[in-house]
């Protein structure tokens, strides 16, 4: 066996592994270097110079932060004329600009600083150079050019790490400076304004504009939690000055986000300190909300509803549940509904997203979510992502994605009729006419069946119903395919054989394959495809439903949904309710399932729901047809809302609770791959608003049955002793990271990948799907379609996001994208006022006239209320999953 | 053009353009290179044309507009064949004579042949003329017989039967070892023994091996590489698919910067014309290489000279150089074995594949082979390119090529190597041109340039110029050379400036040091060479500045007044027409002053006056 090699630093031997470099050797062995331009994982530049070391024999100093080691190697980290370079170094960049400390945002946390301290720079012998570029601001970034030491991280990460490409190099020598696109500002560039440059910087060059002169380094605690946006689950940190979160930042060295962020995630927390949140109950008194004490609010909701009970019986109550909410305070709130109140009326915004993955994935693999970790996308071979606009509504996703294509690791195939921004990425771009999603994969199951491209083994071993599938997907040739789906017979071909062909191939999808009146069938077309060739249950493959909700997931997971208990238990099962009943102390627990939403929406409207309990929801937003959901919610006798902030819908409540933000509370979110993470209290709530599962339990005890809990902690315990998923999830595990369930068993290492070996329902099922045109097809009165979406910078109903001037700056209203050839033919030009007319309603926006439409196709973003697309959206509900077809409807057009 | 598909074709087409050829076929060969465009050869060429059509003589003389012949100094050059007339400054008015005269009527012109400078003789033939007859022009003596646009120009002077040996006669290892037994060395700066880097590019592992072309040629004043490629591309080309044979390579680049529109017009000519003839592309020769070439333009960086920072500027992405520990010939390209070299070196393969080792190794001294092409300029009698044989010392090149220093003047100083080289004193003028001792006293080869200082060139303000130039052109990514160069820039201008303060001398070598030890590139560490070797060889003049604020060549304007002497001054008042803010005061015929606090030291009055009265003080 060969010796192993070994390198001396600073006299002591050390051994190493091929590649490794005198600074990573050094940092293992508790040696510091000082760095400056080095990011840990990416390729080191070597461009400030700060972490030369001598080698012997070398001519010169050499950057220790690319220099590989060799055999016999020796060197010297502090070696006086490391060091002389090195001061001289520091006493260039001290000169190079303004780095005055006093009112930098960076003193106390500036590498420059420490390093001028650490090597004793006292005096500085060159005059402080001129500033060459004026101070940059905007709502977000202040770029500080005197401040800037050109050491490239924030280029590094910005093209290495996000992705974006918005940054590089301009000019040169001393004329260097950190450019956008033709050295415009940044928010005239491709700048996305996640920020990651602003938290790479070591300096005070970049610096968050929001947090200015709100605190110092010194003065900050801060605390680790999950991000309250969407799925992905990141880490951040907030830095909390008097009870006031003044910055967040990512969490370094932490799965899944390792200190990435999005704009939202990073600059959207100003609702947190709104003095318009919600600080007392409101009881509605002569048509308008008063503030009222909680004994009386919480009585007077008590009262109300037993009184609706008893009246009308337990189902004429129904409980909305929340997505935004903890896995603890789900768990409360179906317990409430089925224990207290005794019905199965319990459903959340799921309904609106994934419901029919659920049911899709369900059906075919036993169980309805991600298959994969976010982390295997670093495995896959191929990526196939349809209806999913991830580099907008899963920033931090994309950028696993952008960064396998860019590493040459990963193909990647777009099917979305919409020029998103991963279109520039993808080997492969097949733009499908909308709603035809059945269709283009019965396509390239044809061709990969014809052409015996997919894993017959895998087919034989472990799934069932293959014969019927491909009996069905036989006349789905490409020419056939090509007429329904308008993507051309190639391009079909193309795509089958690069997803059969390049293994592990993983699909990535959400609304857009979701949301229509045929969602379960897309859904299990993704499944039936990924089967085909062998994809489930492999590291680096899978079906993987983008979740869109920080804790969506957990909502399922905890039974906010009508048809189970926690953990997808069956309320049909006898075996699960008799344990339910024990646990719980109750008898008789419903045992047909309850409402969804949408069917909630209907009963209010019809007569036969009389109570609506809504957390953290806003229907009269993000439902479809809002008019008539309107008008069901003004037909209730008590409609309860308990939300941080007066949202439409608590404005025409009758009680409204305020209630705890994620910054205000202990708990657990569970991210879109399965993933259950820590939620830290970092502030106490503002005025009297309480956690809510606080209130429910308070509620509770008011009507008879005891809920009484120490702490949210107390909660998950009782939640494991139900939960067979989530039985061996502890917080004190958590503490240490993250656990995928499921996770049965307090020594169980958590599932990353589902469905290995075996499928959760033994074989994989195949189903064979006909193509079904969407519900509403356009005609001669509305002949344009509609499809509706989220923009980067806002979240949902924008109850979050409104309150960020930042966001708002960047993204002011609502707008309509249309192509350039419907612009013309209806004489539309940039900016001009549309009306948007459906069957259902009408709104008015601003025509954004872009490419990324494709012509007979306009888009809509749903967030705004001013002009909610949600009036325009047809309520065709999918059959099996009941979700609303939001992603297709029929249109028509005029200039206001 | 017709295939040429195997090496008999390549005779039988050289035989069949040379049979159609008639030496003795009069010929008006004009320089068409860079210096003698400037000088109007491209209208001197025209008027030819026109009065060759008014004479009718298109048929039976020949026009031939060639690459540069180096004379630059007295460009524009036309040399009438076959008799080997060297006419120097030609203009359009000139050609009507030359026709009638010197062509029809073998009468020479006596105005326009050139004049030794000493004896005062009319010289007739370029090959008598002392600038060219102490050369060795073996690379760069055929740009004046070819038209760079033809390759039946370059067929006809033996072109590609380098070629046609190698793909004959040797493998791939062989060709390397002959490379390697020639001494060759990059031409480019770095000095590397080229056969060695060949052999360690084909022995890398790869998918592809690339071979590429350096002529992004950015030294100021230097314009060898340029010349070779407008006036001669295809001895570029041979040289570059020789090596891609020996190498393995398929597929080449030439990286050249746009500012040589003629370098890229005329190589891409070349390029055009071997891939119809089948020089370029698949099966060459039927030899079985398939090779082909790209240009790839540069935007003008000086730091894309440097290899990495090129590989990258190729590639699509900021030109910056990156950690030294990988190799081109390992990761270049794409990340592919590769072999970059420049111009002059390409062109050499040829030479030696054809001349043989034993010629090649007889030229230069022991550590040097071959010749170098160095651009002479400067306060020298004859600017231009010069092509010697290795070990020549450096007065024999100023004084015996470039006919000395003009006005009598005495010289003080040649800076060669470009702006990272250094200045090498009169008192070591005999030393030779050689990579190794040039780097012993301070200064380096680099890729050729050659700039002659009298003594009115001040050191201080030269060691400036090449700062300016440097910190401008530095890429910015590493601190120590963007913020040092930088520095030191300012302290040089301050000295200049009479602002220097004791202990500048000291500053300048202690960043000169931490520029060269802290920079990833060549660039920053050779950026202080000017500084340090001025400091070595001309600390007195820095310190003259410093401490008592004078410039001893009257060259910094800061520390310098003019005055007219009382004795001397006519008041004929020429000072005062040209002085451009009118600072020159007098009566016709009477004393002129010059107010000092208008003048602007721009020299133009002591440029004007012939009777030696305005002075420098």
């Amino acid at each position: 066996m060969a010796r192993k090699d070994t390198i001396t630093i600073n006299g002591d031997e050390f051994s190493f592994n091929e590649g490794e470099t005198i600074l990573q050797i050094a940092n293992r062995n508790g040696i510091d270097i000082p760095t400056l331009c080095y990011m840990k994982g990416l390729n080191p530049t070597g461009a400030c110079r700060i972490c030369v070391v001598e080698v012997k024999g070398a001519r010169n100093l050499v950057p220790s932060c690319a220099t590989p080691a060799m055999n016999n190697m020796v060197v010297e980290t502090e070696s006086e004329r490391v060091i002389k370079s090195r001061k001289l170094n520091i006493e260039l960049l001290l000169a190079s600009g303004r780095h005055n400390c006093i009112t930098c945002e960076k003193n106390g946390d500036c590498r420059l600083q420490d390093l001028a301290y650490r090597y004793k720079v006292e005096t500085v012998r060159f005059p402080e150079s001129e500033t060459r570029y004026e101070t940059e601001t905007n709502a977000l970034i202040i770029r500080d050019f005197s401040r800037c030491i050109l050491c490239g991280r924030c280029v590094q990460v910005c093209n290495e790490v996000q992705v974006n490409r918005a940054i590089s190099y301009g000019y040169r020598g001393s004329a260097s400076k950190i450019v956008a696109v033709g050295d415009l500002p940044l928010n005239e560039s491709d700048c996305v304004f996640c920020g990651e440059c602003v938290q790479a910087c070591p300096v005070g060059a970049l610096t968050e504009n929001p947090s200015r002169f709100q605190g110092r380094p010194w003065e900050v605690e801060k605390v680790q939690t999950t991000c309250p946006y969407c799925g992905v689950g990141c880490q951040m940190n907030l830095h909390i000055k008097d009870n006031k979160v003044i910055k967040i930042t990512g969490t370094e060295d932490v799965a899944p986000n390792f200190a990435s962020l999005c704009v939202k995630g990073r600059f959207g927390y100003d609702f947190i300190n709104k003095p318009e949140r919600l600080t007392v109950p409101l009881i509605k008194e002569a048509g308008s909300l008063k503030n009222a004490s909680w004994d009386d609010a919480l009585s007077l909701t008590a009262k109300r509803l037993v009184d609706i009970k008893s009246k009308y019986g337990p189902d004429s109550i129904g409980i909305f549940s929340s997505a935004k909410i903890t896995n603890e305070e789900n768990y409360i709130a179906q317990k409430f509904a089925r224990a207290v109140i005794g019905t199965n009326n319990v459903d959340h915004c799921a309904r609106l997203c994934h419901a029919s993955t659920v049911a899709g994935l369900a059906a075919a693999f036993g169980s309805g979510a991600m298959t994969n970790s976010v982390a295997d996308i670093e495995k896959s071979k191929l990526i196939l992502v349809t209806g999913s606009n991830t580099t907008e509504a899963h920033p931090v996703i994309s950028s696993y994605i952008k960064r396998a294509v860019e590493s040459g690791s990963a193909k990647l195939i777009v099917v979305d009729p919409r020029r998103i921004p991963l279109t520039k990425f993808a080997t492969l771009w097949l733009r499908q006419n909308l709603g035809t999603d059945v269709a283009w994969a019965n396509g390239m199951m044809h061709v990969i069946i014809s052409e015996a491209l997919y894993d017959s083994n895998y087919v034989k071993d472990r799934t069932e119903g293959f014969e019927e599938l491909k009996k069905t997907v036989e006349k789905y040739d490409p020419a056939f395919v090509s007429k329904i789906t308008g993507i051309s017979a190639d391009d079909i071909i193309k795509a089958a054989r690069m997803y059969a062909n390049s293994r592990p191939a993983s699909i990535f999808f959400a609304m857009g394959i979701t949301q229509h009146s045929t969602g379960t069938d897309n859904v299990k077309s993704m499944a039936n495809l990924a089967m085909l060739c062998g994809n489930v249950g492999v590291p680096g493959g899978g079906v993987n439903p983008l979740r869109g909700q920080n804790n969506v997931q957990g909502a399922c997971d905890l039974g906010a949904l009508p048809n189970v208990f926690s953990g997808y238990q069956p309320v049909g099962d006898p075996a699960v309710r008799e344990k339910m009943e024990k646990a719980w102390g109750v008898n008789g627990l419903p045992e047909t399932s309850g409402l969804t939403i949408t069917e909630m929406v209907k009963g209010a409207q019809d007569g036969k729901l009389k109570a609506l309990y809504i957390i953290g929801e806003n229907p009269l937003v993000s439902d479809p047809d809002i008019n008539h959901v309107e008008q069901g919610l003004k037909n209730l006798e008590l409609l309860v809302v308990q939300d941080i902030f007066l949202s439409d819908t608590a404005k025409i409540a009758d009680i409204v609770l305020p209630s705890a933000s994620f910054a205000e509370k202990d708990g657990t979110f569970t991210n879109t791959e399965r993933k259950v993470q820590l939620v830290r209290k970092a502030i106490d709530p503002p005025g009297k608003a309480k956690q809510d599962w606080e209130i429910i339990c308070e509620l509770s005890n008011r009507m008879g049955y005891a809920m009484e809990y120490t702490d949210s902690k107390a909660i998950m315990e009782e939640m494991n002793s139900v939960t067979p998923s989530y039985a061996g999830i502890s917080y004190s595990r958590l503490e240490n990271g993250g656990l995928h369930w499921p996770c049965p068993a307090p020594d169980h290492p958590g599932t990353p990948i589902l469905h290995v070996g075996t499928f959760t329902r033994g074989l994989g099922q195949f189903h064979a799907i006909e193509y079904i045109p969407p519900a509403e097809v356009t005609d001669e009165d509305y002949p344009l379609y509609l499809t509706t979406g989220r923009v980067l910078y806002h979240f949902h109903t924008r109850t979050m996001t409104m309150q960020s001037e930042g966001l708002n700056e960047l993204s002011p209203e609502c707008f309509v994208e249309i192509s350039p050839q419907d612009a013309a033919d209806y004489n539309i030009k940039q900016g001009d006022l549309l009306r948007v007319h459906s069957r259902r309603g009408e709104i008015q926006a601003m025509a954004r006239v872009s490419d990324q439409a494709i012509k007979g196709t306009i888009f809509i973003p749903f967030h705004f209320a001013k002009a909610a697309a949600n009036r325009l959206t047809n309520p065709a509900l999918d059959p099996i999953a009941k979700i609303p077809e939001f992603k297709v409807c029929a249109i028509r057009i005029e200039k206001v | 053009m017709k295939r040429i598909d195997s090496p008999k074709k390549l005779e039988d087409i050289r035989k069949e353009i040379i049979g159609a050829r008639d030496p003795d076929k009069p010929c008006i060969t004009i320089c068409s290179g860079t210096g003698c465009r400037a000088f109007g050869s491209e209208n001197v060429t025209e008027s030819f044309r026109k009065e060759l059509k008014k004479h009718g003589l298109e048929e039976t003389i020949d026009v031939r507009t060639t690459g540069c012949h180096g004379f630059c100094e007295k460009g524009p050059v036309v040399v009438i064949n076959p008799h080997g007339i060297f006419y120097q400054k030609v203009s359009p008015k000139d050609t009507n004579e030359i026709i009638t005269e010197t062509l029809l009527n073998n009468k020479v012109i006596e105005r326009l042949l050139y004049t030794h400078p000493e004896t005062g003789q009319k010289i007739v033939k370029e090959s008598e003329i002392p600038f060219y007859k102490g050369q060795m022009r073996v690379i760069f003596g055929n740009n004046g017989k070819i038209d760079p646009t033809s390759i039946d120009d370059y067929i006809a002077i033996g072109g590609y039967s380098a070629l046609s040996i190698t793909l004959t006669d040797y493998s791939p290892v062989e060709i390397i070892e002959i490379i390697k037994k020639s001494g060759l060395r990059g031409r480019g700066g770095g000095g590397f023994p080229a056969g060695v880097k060949w052999e360690s590019c084909r022995n890398a592992a790869g998918n592809k091996h690339y071979v590429i072309c350096n002529a992004d040629e950015g030294d100021p004043g230097a314009y060898m590489d340029r010349s070779l490629l407008e006036g001669n591309p295809h001895s570029v080309l041979e040289g570059m698919i020789i090596g891609a044979y020996a190498i393995g390579s398929d597929e080449g680049y030439i990286y050249v910067r746009n500012e040589y529109p003629l370098a890229v017009r005329n190589v891409e000519i070349a390029i055009a014309s071997l891939k119809e003839c089948g020089l370029l592309g698949e099966n060459i020769l039927g030899s079985g290489l398939n090779f082909d070439i790209k240009v790839s333009r540069g935007g003008g960086a000086f730091v894309c000279g440097e290899s990495s920072a090129l590989v990258a500027s190729l590639e699509g992405r900021v030109g910056e150089p990156r950690a030294k520990h990988i190799h081109r010939v390992e990761s270049g390209i794409w990340d592919q074995p590769t072999n970059l070299n420049n111009v002059e070196t390409w062109a050499n393969v040829p030479l030696i594949i054809n001349k043989g080792v034993d010629w090649y190794t007889s030229i230069g001294t022991e550590g040097s082979k071959g010749t170098k092409i160095f651009s002479l300029v400067g306060k020298v009698n004859n600017t231009g390119l010069v092509e010697v044989p290795m070990g020549m010392n450096i007065k024999e090149i100023v004084y015996e090529i470039g006919g000395g220093i003009p006005e009598g003047r005495k010289l003080k100083a040649v800076q060669t190597g470009g702006p990272s080289g250094g200045v090498i004193p009169e008192s070591l003028m005999d030393v030779p041109v050689d990579f190794d001792r040039l780097t012993d006293v301070g200064s380096m080869m680099g890729s050729g340039g050659m700039i002659v200082m009298d003594d009115k060139t001040c050191m201080v303000d030269t060691a400036k110029y090449f700062m300016n130039f440097l910190r401008g052109e530095s890429c910015g990514k590493c601190t120590t050379c963007r913020e040092g160069t930088q520095r030191m820039y300012e302290i040089l201008e301050a000295i200049s400036n009479g602002d220097g303060k004791e202990g500048d001398i000291e500053l300048l070598e202690e960043l000169s040091w931490a520029v060269a030890e802290g920079s990833l590139c060549a660039l920053g560490q050779t950026a202080p060479n000017p500084v340090l070797s001025t400091i070595r060889y001309f600390r007195d003049e820095y310190e003259a500045h410093i401490k008592e604020k004078r410039c001893p060549a009257g060259v910094c304007k800061a520390l310098i007044t003019y005055s007219i002497d009382e004795e001397n001054c006519t008041g004929c008042g020429a000072c005062k027409k040209v002085c451009p803010v009118e600072a020159i005061t007098g009566e016709k015929k009477e004393l002129h002053t010059i107010d000092p606090d208008k003048c602007i030291r721009c020299g133009a009055c002591m440029a004007a006056c012939n009777f030696d009265a305005v002075k420098v003080v």
